[in-house]
């Protein structure tokens, strides 16, 4: 990969700085949570957090809208919760066989959607995933209807026993973090800022000698990678992998979770995460009329908050982000 | 009756010559779908630039509004096929206004968005009201029975469905491509400032071109009431297929988006009677295979 040095956009030690902060500040109250909170739903949040950064990472900072992201988080599940409960693996081998399948699915599915721009490429991805949802319907080894359920924890490297709450949260949080940490550092990478260059203007990036396609390609993969690692997390969480996660709504959520909180920030997929989860679990009474003011979230957000909760702060606030 | 056999290379698999008609036929009809909802997103792609991710759920509303008319206000099949399409295209036109019209400058993606999360509002209201199992709608007295045509049985309600959709798919081709109003229109699409400086009011063509694809939508969707019943889900998982129809015919010619319409239905349709495992993906896999072929689509130009 060719370096790109450009000192005009050099990042302020300032803005390097409050990035730190607010990773310091986020991990401090994620620590504390679970003494205010239900871990369990905290957990929950957490992955739902880790998947809507990795869709982040592609509409946020290549430009590249994927409306089937549930491929990868819900096939990613399915095989972490076979091959801990049938083959009886540990939970991080667990999690890597899981998300080794998100990373093989999006490196076949980005390959064939890079193909074509724009809306198309949406369209492209949301049917492909749709086709992937038929065919978790149809095979033997995810369990139809019934999904695959009471997926066993385990003991992570051996010795510890996943089964405590408590250990089973600081797992899920340092798996979250560690991925938040990984994609902060793709995105401040020369990589990420030719990515951005391609969000941009791609003609420009390709003029200037980029292999945009290969930018593309190696983005949607290691969004879909990091998409399966939360989605394997998720079926050792709530110990269940199930048709809900890989059908097309949970397409739509993760969009609605990004866009909520703000597309192309590193904190607003979290955030919206968080209402957004929160709001499931409050309004769950509610029936269908979650449906109808999801809707109304996402028509609010494009007509009047395009730039999400994060977004519209750092604006009130004059922070570049 | 006679039997059909496959190469013994796809399997040699035989069937009797009646069940292959049948299934020929059910193709043809969900081809006709395809080709009437993505013949709509074509035009309105065309003039707005925005995909309607909310044809799906307009589809059904025009099932629903048949429903309501037929149970709430004794309005039969026929009328309903006029006023459905009217009452469903002009709530089309509000939301146009409301909300749509706003969007024309940013990215197409808000488009895509704002119309998925309308899909959502219209599917979760019709899901409360009628929840999720179907409720049935009886075919017209006047399109009962069928006629047998020696090698199958062939209900007069799908011959009418395929004649229907093929004049309003060959109707709106026509107007677009052959008459002075589709001139506008197609000007309009390449150029619409220049066509402003003629003295035509763009906005509105815009306006009404949005409400007659979302009539389009309503009017398959009366079409289809019989066929399968009025249920809240029948649009959500139809514009996915049809997306792939979209993406597989390229959205920039309208008898490409009718032609293809129709052939995909019929793949399916056969893939039904060969390959009934398959016959779910069929359209996802060859929007694959059309893709490593021929990106832009097999009527697409090359952006």
């Amino acid at each position: 990969m060719e370096r790109v040095v450009d000192p005009a956009t050099k990042v302020s030690p300032l803005r390097k700085q409050s990035e730190w902060i607010g990773f310091g500040i986020m991990a401090a109250v994620l620590l504390i949570a679970p003494f205010v909170t239900y871990p369990m739903f905290l957990m929950q949040c957490l992955c739902f957090a880790l998947f809507a950064c990795a869709f982040n990472l592609l509409i946020g900072y290549v430009g590249l809208l994927s409306f089937g992201h549930a491929l990868y988080f819900g096939w990613a599940s399915y095989l972490a919760a076979y091959s801990a409960k049938v083959w009886g693996f540990p939970p991080e081998l667990a999690i890597l066989t899981g998300t080794l399948t998100a990373t093989v699915f999006g490196f076949i599915a980005g390959s064939l959607a890079i193909r074509r721009q724009g809306i198309y490429f949406a369209m492209i991805t949301l049917a492909l995933a749709q086709m992937m949802f038929f065919f978790a319907v149809q095979v033997k080894f995810t369990g139809g209807e019934d999904g695959i359920q009471s997926v066993p924890r385990g003991h992570l490297l051996g010795f510890i026993d996943l089964r405590n709450e408590t250990a089973m949260y600081l797992f899920v949080l340092a798996v979250f973090l560690g991925g938040w940490l990984f994609i902060r550092r793709i995105i401040h990478s020369p990589f990420g800022e030719v990515l951005k260059a391609i969000r941009e203007n791609e003609p420009r990036a390709i003029s200037l000698g980029y292999k945009t396609d290969r930018y593309k390609l190696l983005a949607f993969v290691l969004s879909a990678t990091l998409a399966g690692l939360a989605g394997s997390t998720k079926a050792l969480v709530v110990q269940i992998a199930s048709l809900t996660d890989v059908n097309w709504p949970m397409s739509g959520e993760v969009v609605l979770m990004s866009l909520v909180g703000g597309l192309g920030t590193l904190f607003g997929p979290v955030i919206g995460a968080f209402v957004i989860i929160s709001m499931q679990y409050k309004l769950a009474s509610l029936g269908e009329w979650v449906l109808v003011i999801q809707g109304v979230i996402f028509v609010a957000c494009v007509l009047l908050f395009r730039r999400g909760i994060i977004g519209e702060i750092a604006n009130y606030f004059r922070i570049k982000l | 009756m006679f039997q059909i056999c496959l190469p013994v290379f796809l399997g040699g698999k035989c069937i009797v010559s009646a069940a292959l008609f049948g299934q020929l036929l059910i193709g043809l009809i969900n081809g006709s779908f395809y080709a009437l909802l993505s013949l709509g997103l074509a035009v309105i792609f065309g003039m707005l630039n925005i995909i309607n991710f909310a044809h799906g759920a307009q589809y059904m509303l025009g099932a629903v509004a048949a429903y309501l008319l037929l149970n709430y206000a004794g309005i039969g099949y026929w009328p309903s096929l006029i006023a459905a399409p009217i009452i469903v295209g002009a709530i089309g036109i509000a939301i146009e206004r409301a909300f749509l019209q706003w969007l024309y400058k940013l990215d197409h993606l808000y488009g895509l968005l704002l119309t998925f999360g309308l899909a959502l509002i219209i599917e979760g209201v019709s899901r409360h009201y009628f929840g999720t199992a179907g409720l049935p709608y009886s075919l017209p007295d006047s399109l009962q029975g069928g006629r047998n045509l020696g090698f199958m049985f062939l209900p007069n309600y799908r011959a009418w469905v395929i004649v229907a959709s093929l004049v309003i798919c060959f109707g709106t081709w026509f107007v677009i491509e052959r008459t002075k109003l589709g001139a506008y229109l197609r000007a309009a699409t390449e150029n619409p400032n220049l066509v402003r400086a003629f003295g035509v009011n763009v906005p509105r063509m815009i306006t009404l071109t949005y409400g007659f694809g979302v009539a389009l939508a309503a009017f398959a969707g009366v079409m289809a009431a019989p066929i399968y019943n009025v249920s809240p889900n029948m649009g959500s998982e139809l514009i996915i297929v049809v997306f792939a129809v979209v993406v597989i015919g390229g959205m920039g010619s309208i008898l490409g988006a009718i032609l293809t319409g129709f052939g995909l239905g019929v793949i399916e349709g056969l893939t039904k009677v060969f390959f009934p495992e398959a016959s779910n993906t069929v359209i996802f896999v060859i929007m694959a295979i059309v893709l490593l072929v021929r990106p832009a689509g097999l009527f697409g130009r090359r952006a």
